[in-house]
């Protein structure tokens, strides 16, 4: 075994550490949120004063937060509106994204390839969180304006993402001979091109999905994501800024809990990537 | 003249001495001004740093809440109290050397309640029926109807004084009469004072003072803890206070302000229209629980729209004590769907969004359900406060001093309708006799707590932290204001 | 070339004009009354129909976007509603905080991006690089609002090294500029100062792995070798394009990290603008960010065409 060879043997172990990792910290977080459906160890409605800004004991396992409430329970339930504002930005970001970038690499070259790709560059040119604040102004802040205001900001992503795979698809032999074959460019474009360009959107979406739980966590720490008595990650921290300096675990836990779900998600589009990515593994061997 | 020499120097060498560094102040303050002209905006921001400072008016208001002689020196009232003569201290100056004049007066209350004046508290012009210079140091206003707060209305900062040479560019460099000049503006971060060398009252201690603009309440307590700021006035954190408190090197002032705090609730349309969905409301919510959740347990409860400082205050608040059972029994009687969906529209300070979580876990507790609705100040002014009143709760802090007569107004945005309410206004309005208007005022407030109009919940504390060392600062606000005329540094 | 040139310049001023429409159109349904806002509490209708019509506000929606274009054109951004000072005044003002606060942000991420990224491609796969990446990933996830928090309470509360926040002024000097600045910088540079060197890193990696280079190191190079005076100079391509968008970021990104900080910036600028109703500033602010954008952009296009005569046929 030459020591290219021995190398490339560990990164790839490495690798494969990313994708176990980031998916177990991806899952304990999932998990958090799917089990609060069924049980918290406290009402986060529920408000204590009595037993604010009490650190943590066998009690409250994280402490409790300046109403009394659990920060457990609050992370757990927290979990869900940080997932649930990602998943569905990154679903508009797909569903209005994807089918542009196939179209525009259906029509390369075109007008309308041209124009698809400068309103790309152009929704780019917006800064993104000004943006945001300028929905949530006009319309009101709610978790909703936040997915929207984060959703319009993944659709150039996806669309280039999937017009650059797209265009090298289309030069390919099984690509030709599906056009010999008389099939019509939509058709080509979701039968062949589509499930080859997956793997990409696949690594995309975790990305994009980390993401989109980093800019949840800013907007509603900014006062602009979903509303009490809602509870949302960003907005602990926000609530937790004038107690840092005597509770810091009010900051600590919700703040963790962002960094590890977004780690995990960051780990895990990695290790996805060096599994899908022929080119990478074309450069490890 | 040898040792006038020496004296002088001196002095100079006293002054270049430690006290050099503490001879000016940095005061933080949440809200930065727009502009710099009170008489033309409601910002409160405007006041908080030019009132007493840069611009003085006819009368003045002390500490204490007391209305003081300004720059008029004294006033006689004619027997039917329809006639104010104004005597104006001479050998004033304005800042930029013209001389302040009975003319001075005559333009800025005519520019105050004239056709196109953009004036704020229009209002408080309303009874004026002329204003004359008798001579440059006399001024006479004579008034439509007898007003007793006339002198009390004249000592707002709406109705300062400003001179027709420098009105032009008031927004962007006032030119008043006051104990400081206006300096510098970075905008965004600062707004600098001067001393006014040539004062003709009582000279400021300070040589110079730095208004710093800090909203957010967490920036407010890292800029007081490291020593950025010498003072923050109505500190917006009160968490913290009891870290100032227990450091040697800062000192926490508690005092009022004007600020009944309450729970609005919409009069005017369903379900609050309804007195016993109101009555509910008022029994659902624990007051000390939300002064300790929002406050950490600094105000005073109200039970009506009144500030418990003021003697003609009425306790009321036993007739709305925290008593879920009874709102749940009112609920009931009153034969609304539950759980009753309603609207709750928070502006940004933290007693209202603070308050308002609590409000919505305790109304939620009886079967109400308020979605919160966190706005800027701009959308709740719009929607909430002025054109619309598109909304069903929201919480204010009202801190403008004795305010309890805008509840008379039906088309205010509580939506009270009361016309015997507004008949005991009115009286109050032209009651010149102490004993009698007290015994009125003491009819209106019980008149509101019995119509629940709103949930009253606490007297809005003032909280000022201060470095140690520094003495005069104002501990209650009456009105809003920052008034560093007496501030200095202990020697 | 010049073809191609006068096509992406034409796109470019279509691409302004199409903003332009969006961001008026988009601040024209802004609820809220900037004169009520002004006004407050208490003012009068007729009051506030007196500051509408000074301010314009009672022109029609055509006739103020034309009156705002065209006085962009001519370098004149209007008068702000809340501030009564020129708004280009106060973007050059705010501009004295925001552009040396994204420049030393890009400092440090280059400053510390480069010798990571190239140490870590230089003992790929070695404890060194698997821990190094590791603490990448964790600057990349970190939420840096929150880090600036930490750094706050760490730095500023308790040993007192910084300032907490504000800006002394450039009058105050360098050190003081300093003193506000490096949290700040720092909280901005450390997600974007990871990124880097990733990009650096796998940049390296794939240009060792091209087949010059394979030639190279059979012709007895060593990996180092290799490394320092051939692949490096390929990896930049990548590098310098990421550069170039992180600035962009770091300029108009800074909303969150200049409240933490309270820093007067162009982000908070367009914060306060917004919740004031001084539609003139937003308007202007907004605009002026995304010409910056796009303008690099452009440059960068022209550049690759340069570089890269195959792009110009596309």
């Amino acid at each position: 075994m030459s020591l290219a060879e021995e190398t490339s043997a560990t990164s790839m172990a490495l690798k494969n550490r990313n994708l176990l990792l980031g998916g177990a910290l991806t899952l304990v977080f999932l998990g958090a949120a799917l089990i609060s459906f069924l049980w918290v160890p406290y009402d986060v409605t529920q408000m204590d004063i009595a037993n604010k800004i009490k650190g943590p004991s066998a009690a409250h396992w994280l402490g409790t937060d300046h109403y009394g409430r659990d920060i457990l329970a609050m992370i757990m339930v927290g979990a869900r509106t940080s997932i649930a504002v990602a998943v569905v930005a990154v679903g508009i970001g797909m569903l209005v994204g994807v089918p542009l970038g196939l179209w525009a690499a259906a029509r390369r070259g075109s007008l309308l390839d041209e124009v698809i790709m400068r309103g790309n560059d152009l929704v780019f040119a917006f800064p993104s969180l000004v943006i945001a604040v300028m929905i949530t102004a006009a319309f009101g802040p709610s978790a909703t304006n936040a997915i929207i205001a984060i959703g319009i900001f993944n659709i150039p992503v996806f669309a280039r993402i999937t017009r650059s795979g797209a265009l090298t698809l289309w030069s390919r032999d099984f690509i030709l001979a599906a056009r010999v074959a008389g099939k019509g460019a939509a058709r080509i474009s979701f039968e062949h091109i589509l499930p080859n360009v997956l793997n990409l959107l696949i690594v995309q979406g975790t990305i994009q999905f980390s993401l989109g739980i980093l800019a949840e966590a800013g907007l509603s720490y900014v006062g602009l994501g979903a509303q009490p008595p809602t509870p949302s990650w960003g907005r602990m921290l926000a609530d937790s800024q004038t107690f840092i300096s005597f509770a810091p675990h009010m900051a600590l836990f919700p703040g963790l809990a962002i960094l590890l779900t977004v780690l995990g998600l960051n780990l895990m589009g990695d290790g996805l990537r060096d599994i899908f990515d022929p080119k990478l593994r074309r450069g490890r061997t | 003249m040898k040792s006038k020499i020496s004296a002088a120097a001196l002095a100079v060498a006293l002054a270049a001495g430690p006290a050099l560094a503490q001879d000016g102040l940095t005061v933080g303050l949440q809200l930065e001004p727009p502009h710099m002209d009170p008489t033309s905006a409601a910002a409160g921001a405007i006041d908080q740093v030019v009132y007493a400072n840069v611009f003085e008016g006819l009368t003045r208001f002390g500490s204490d809440g007391s209305v003081n002689p300004g720059l008029a020196s004294s006033w006689d009232i004619s027997e039917d109290g329809l006639t104010y003569t104004f005597h104006l201290v001479e050998g004033v100056k304005f800042h930029d050397g013209t001389d302040f004049e009975a003319t001075d007066v005559v333009f800025s209350l005519d520019r105050a309640r004239g056709e196109d004046s953009v004036n704020a508290q229009k209002a408080l012009f309303a009874g004026i029926e002329s204003v004359e210079a008798v001579d440059p140091a006399t001024v006479k206003v004579t008034l439509s109807a007898p007003d007793g707060l006339f002198l009390f209305k004249m000592a707002w900062g709406d109705a300062v004084i400003v001179a027709p040479e420098s009105i032009e560019d008031i927004k962007t460099a006032p030119v008043g009469t006051g104990a400081f000049t206006f300096g510098n503006w970075v905008q965004g971060d600062s707004i600098t004072l001067q001393n006014n060398a040539d004062y003709w009252g009582e000279p400021a201690m300070l040589d110079s003072a730095t208004f710093k603009f800090i909203s957010d309440p967490t920036a407010a307590f890292a800029a007081m803890m490291a020593g950025d700021v010498d003072v923050f006035v109505a500190f917006p954190a009160p968490e913290n206070l009891p870290q100032f408190d227990a450091d040697p090197r800062y000192n926490v002032l508690i005092g009022n302000t004007e600020g009944e705090t309450i729970l609005a609730m919409n009069n005017a349309r369903e379900p609050f229209s309804n007195k016993l969905v109101r009555e509910a409301v008022a029994h659902a919510i624990n007051r000390q629980d939300i002064i300790d959740g929002a406050m950490f347990g600094y105000g005073t409860p109200i039970g009506t729209f009144f500030a418990p400082h003021n003697p003609d205050y009425v306790d009321l608040t036993g007739l709305s004590d925290y008593d879920p059972e009874k709102a749940k029994a009112l609920l009931e009687e009153a034969g609304v769907a539950l759980p009753l969906k309603v609207k709750m529209t928070l502006p940004p300070p933290s007693y209202a969004r603070r308050g308002g979580e609590i409000v919505a876990a305790q109304l939620r507790a009886v079967g109400i359900e308020p979605e919160i609705e966190n706005v800027e100040w701009a959308q709740w002014l719009e929607n909430t406060f002025r054109n619309a009143h598109d909304y069903d709760l929201t919480i204010i802090s009202h801190t403008e001093p004795m305010d309890i007569s805008s509840l008379a107004n039906p088309d205010y945005y509580t939506g009270y309708d009361n016309p015997a309410f507004a008949e005991v206004i009115e009286k109050v309005g032209v009651e010149s006799d102490p004993e009698v208007r007290s015994e009125l005022l003491g009819q209106a407030q019980t008149m509101l707590a019995e119509d629940y109009v709103a949930g009253f919940l606490f007297e809005l504390p003032l909280h000022t932290v201060a470095k140690t060392g520094v003495e005069g600062l104002w501990v209650n606000m009456p009105t809003q204001a920052t008034d560093l005329t007496a501030v200095h540094w202990a020697k | 070339m010049l073809r191609y040139t006068l096509t992406r310049f034409l796109s470019l001023c279509l691409s302004l004009a199409v903003a332009s429409v969006v961001i008026f159109a988009a601040i024209e349904v802004l609820p809220g009354d900037p004169a009520s806002i002004m006004l407050g509490v208490n003012a009068q209708p007729d009051t506030l129909a007196a500051l509408r019509s000074e301010l314009g506000l009672d022109q029609p929606m055509v006739a103020r976007y034309f009156a705002w274009v065209t006085g962009l054109l001519q370098g004149d951004f209007g008068i702000s509603y809340t501030y009564r000072t020129p708004v280009a005044q106060m973007i050059a003002d705010r501009l004295a905080v925001s552009l040396p606060l994204a420049l030393y942000a890009l400092g440090l991420t280059v400053v510390i991006a480069f010798p990571v990224g190239i140490w870590a491609a230089s003992r790929r796969g070695s404890l060194g690089d698997v821990s190094v990446m590791g603490l990448t990933q964790l600057g990349v996830a970190i939420p840096n609002f929150w880090f600036a928090m930490l750094m706050v309470l760490v730095f500023a509360i308790n040993l007192q090294w910084f300032s907490a926040g504000g800006f002394a002024g450039w009058d105050a000097g360098l050190f003081a500029v300093l003193k506000s600045l490096t949290l700040p910088a720092v909280a901005l540079a450390l997600p974007q100062a990871s990124i880097l060197a990733r990009v650096m890193r796998s940049a390296l990696l794939d240009t060792l792995s091209e087949d010059f280079i394979r030639t190279a190191r059979a012709k007895g190079l060593s990996r180092r070798q290799a490394l320092w005076r051939h692949a490096l100079r390929n990896a930049l391509i990548p590098v310098l394009t990421i550069i170039g968008m992180q600035f962009s970021f770091l300029l108009a990104g800074g909303i969150i990290i200049e409240n933490v900080f309270y820093l007067p910036g162009l982000g908070r600028l367009i914060f306060q603008a917004i919740s004031a109703r001084d539609l003139v500033v937003v308007e202007s602010v907004v605009m002026l960010l995304v010409f910056a954008v796009i303008l690099v952009n452009f440059l960068v296009e022209l550049a690759y065409a340069a570089v890269d005569p195959r792009l110009r046929a596309r």
